[in-house]
């Protein structure tokens, strides 16, 4: 900087010729472009794990949409099920069905007659395929005394194994015995085994078998719970944002209630499965495990987010949309509920919707009111027991059966396809409600 | 557009409504309700999805809550609010059966159910290690005696710990102090392996002793893996050679191709070995039963039948083929016995 001062009555232009400013720009011009190579950086870091995220979790979870499945001719003798014409669905469902699985093994493999290769043949079915058959009869009585060739689910070991995710051997992560080997791969030279798509899935509940679990429990499980939450968290939360932004005076007591809503948001939310657990459960005595419970303990996670966010979708409504209204002989309830809250609304459901898809991931607070649990059922209602996506992921990574593994993934796959669905619908809210001025 | 007001009061009210509704709903239970142990669980939800199967009840529901959390809720009373039956990877101790009583629960039918072993695990194809549990609590504990002065544990490898072990450096991961797996772990590993030790034998007050023994070290040597087995085998299989992992015999029966078990006082950590008593890391697992709420609660005696039934608990049931270690035959018997005849608990 020294040469601003020797060169006299020339000395701003002269600051910006030269080699030294040439060298100054070039460094501004560095520096900028830097600058910009960081931002992409960081970008471009995000965009790549966000990518391995999505690869791992597809490429592990893909094949559980569809299940290995062996074609075998069973018969639906009534000595062990019902006389035919039964109608009555409780004789129907207690039927020996793993009878009738055994009968048609015993047939398809009539050389195998000791007692080992018996029980190694039946290891080639898990429980799914009892479960199959009487499901067939359950919906068709008529069945009862036919023969009919099925695609019966295979147990999950076979699965595995057919699908190339482990080996045969305990060497190798599998779990079959060479005479199982060697079936499987006759049937395979027949075409009498193969990957079909597996609709249990995404239609079933939860279970201890790999093969026979589904997703719809923990869906409808989730989809009670969030309901529940937004009914009671939506209104309650506008409702206190526009007595604390349009109706309260400011003074000490509004200060304190403004201050704990800010620190309530930031509570961890297990504390609110305490809290669900000691009022809800105990004090109230609501059924313990229910998407009731579940809901009412995450509205009271969400509520400060949503009064938040309400609170500056509102204030973020001109003064003068307010003073017009007043002016032309509206109410100040008129004021708040014809004009300021619809302008408000794009940004009140942006919050809200954000806020419930951070609570259709929350597993710690149901911990506590009894939704972390096995349910072979899917909920019916708010009022059966449930569990919710994100617990039933939590609950399958817990699993030793390797056959879990890509269940998972596909779970979490169903849970992203969840948020993406109730994101999409928080866009298209907000683009329908938007209004400029 | 405008908004009603009536519309936002309406629906809370409705909200607020629904919260009264379960009152009646609460008056009869159709579904029998467990919690219990997270070890217990995957085989009491197994009895539970086979026994919904016979078509005559609904599934129970099956809670993983943790033991101690079980219990509570299990000893919090009798009636259909309070759960049925309890999980336990530990037996249920005098203090909780005295809150038990205290709140009404006075008749509880104790099941022994099978054993879980809890392994040393390491990398399929780890050199040979004939560990001890002498060698594992020298190497994990926080304080060693060295030339008989206590001091900060010094060993890094293996071999430091014993000349005939590997040069291979001591790395432990296993669940944190909230686990009964732990908790198992610290009793029949660590309080096993430090009663040989002279120096801890000459400590004559048990609760030093017990401190003595029970305390891991926390130089990072021993990592809390969290409760999440299939996490510890992950790392386990992609880490170091020397690197041990500690959970149930599932975890291992599931994962062969990657890990594999290190044998603990020259026993092998097979199933025989384990059902046998032979390997000293087993420990047993249980359920217990509220026997007031057998007859009110439908199918509750016949679940619990179902449980101790040879079909699921059996050398060749369903449960063994998801790692459960089944007890001696006459064990088994003796559990159908008590089940038949719902004999209370004894201490």
């Amino acid at each position: 900087m020294s040469d601003v001062t020797h060169s006299g009555g020339v000395g701003l232009p002269s600051r910006h010729i030269g080699d030294e400013a040439a060298k100054r720009l070039k460094r501004r011009y560095a520096a900028e472009a830097r600058f910009k190579f960081f931002g992409m950086a960081a970008l471009s870091a995000a965009c790549l794990s966000l990518l391995v995220l999505l690869w791992t979790i597809v490429s592990e979870g893909y094949t559980a949409f569809q299940q290995t499945h062996i074609k075998i001719e069973v018969e639906f003798s009534p000595d062990n099920i019902a006389p035919a014409g039964t109608a009555d669905r409780r004789r129907l469902m207690a039927g020996d069905y793993r009878a009738v699985l055994f009968e048609a093994l015993d047939r398809k493999w009539s050389d195998v007659t000791d007692r080992d290769g018996q029980r190694l043949l039946e290891g080639l079915f898990g429980s799914g395929a009892e479960v199959q058959l009487r499901d067939m009869v359950v919906a068709d009585p008529s069945l009862i005394g036919r023969k009919v060739e099925v695609w019966l689910l295979s147990h999950s070991d076979v699965d595995m194994f057919f699908k190339g995710h482990v080996g045969a051997d305990e060497a190798s992560g599998g779990r079959m015995a060479a005479r199982q080997v060697a079936w499987i791969e006759a049937l395979r030279a027949k075409g009498e085994i193969e990957k079909r798509f597996h609709g249990r899935f995404l239609t079933g509940a939860d279970s201890r078998d790999p093969e026979m679990v589904g997703v719809l429990g923990g869906v409808m499980g989730s989809i009670f719970t969030l309901a529940i939450c937004f009914l009671l968290a939506f209104p309650l939360g506008i409702m206190a944002a526009i007595y604390l932004e349009e109706y309260a005076p400011k003074n000490r007591f509004t200060e304190i209630v403004e201050i704990n809503i800010n620190n309530l948001a930031a509570v961890p939310s297990v504390v609110f499965g305490l809290l669900g657990l000691a009022v809800f459960i105990a004090f109230f005595g609501m059924p313990r495990s229910t998407p009731l419970v579940g809901g009412f303990v995450l509205a009271l996670m969400s509520l400060p987010t949503v009064i938040i966010a309400a609170r500056a979708a509102i204030k973020a409504v001109p003064p003068s949309i307010r003073e017009a209204a007043l002016g032309i002989g509206a109410s100040k309830m008129q004021m708040i509920f014809h004009h300021v809250l619809p302008l408000a609304m794009p940004g009140i459901l942006t919050g809200t919707i954000i806020t419930m898809s951070h609570a259709l991931g929350e597993t710690a607070p149901l911990l506590m009111i009894g939704m972390v649990a096995f349910i072979t059922d899917v909920p019916g209602g708010a009022l059966d027991a449930a569990t919710v996506l994100p617990v039933q992921i939590f609950m399958w990574a817990d699993n030793p059966e390797r056959g879990f593994i890509e269940k998972t993934s596909a779970a979490i796959m169903v849970l992203l396809a969840f948020m993406l669905v109730m994101n999409a619908g928080a866009i298209w809210l907000r683009k329908r409600f938007e209004r400029r001025w | 557009m405008k908004f009603q007001p009536k519309f936002l009061a309406v629906a809370a009210v409705t909200a607020m409504m629904a919260a009264t509704l379960p009152a009646g709903a609460q008056t009869a239970r159709d579904q029998i309700r467990v919690v219990g142990s997270s070890t217990v669980f995957p085989f009491t939800s197994a009895v539970a999805e086979q026994f919904a199967r016979g078509g005559q009840f609904r599934a129970p529901i099956v809670e993983s809550i943790g033991t101690g959390a079980g219990f509570r809720a299990f000893c919090a009373g009798v009636g259909v609010t309070h759960p049925d039956i309890s999980n336990a990877s530990r037996r249920i101790t005098a203090a909780e059966v005295a809150s038990c009583r205290q709140n009404g629960v006075t008749d509880i039918v104790e099941l022994k159910i099978g054993f879980d072993g809890i392994v040393m695990a390491t990398r399929r194809g780890s050199p040979q290690m004939n560990l001890t549990r002498e060698h594992i609590w020298r190497a994990l504990a926080r304080e060693v005696p060295v030339n008989g002065q206590w001091v900060r544990n010094p060993y890094n490898t293996w071999n430091q710990v014993d000349p005939a072990l590997p040069a291979l450096a001591i790395e432990a991961m296993g669940p944190p102090p909230t686990s009964g797996t732990r908790d198992s772990f610290n009793e029949l590993v660590l309080v096993g392996g430090c009663s040989t030790v002279a120096e801890i034998r000459a400590i004559t007050d048990s609760a030093e002793r017990n401190r003595r023994c029970q305390q891991i070290r926390e130089d990072g040597k021993f990592i809390e893996a969290g409760e999440n087995d299939n996490l510890i085998v992950q790392r386990l299989a992609s880490g170091a050679p020397g690197a041990f992992g500690i959970f149930g015999y599932s975890f291992l029966d599931q994962n062969r191709d990657r890990i594999e078990g290190k044998t603990v006082d020259g026993v092998a950590p097979t199933f025989e070995n384990i059902s046998s008593g032979r390997y000293p890391v087993a420990r047993s697992m249980y359920i217990y039963l509220k026997k007031a709420h057998v007859g009110v609660i439908p199918g509750l005696r016949e679940f619990v039948t179902e449980y101790a039934s040879e079909r699921a608990v059996g050398q060749r049931g369903y449960l063994a083929s998801r790692g459960l270690i089944t007890l001696q035959q006459a064990d088994r018997e003796a559990q159908r016995q008590v089940v038949q005849s719902l004999t209370n608990l004894s201490m």
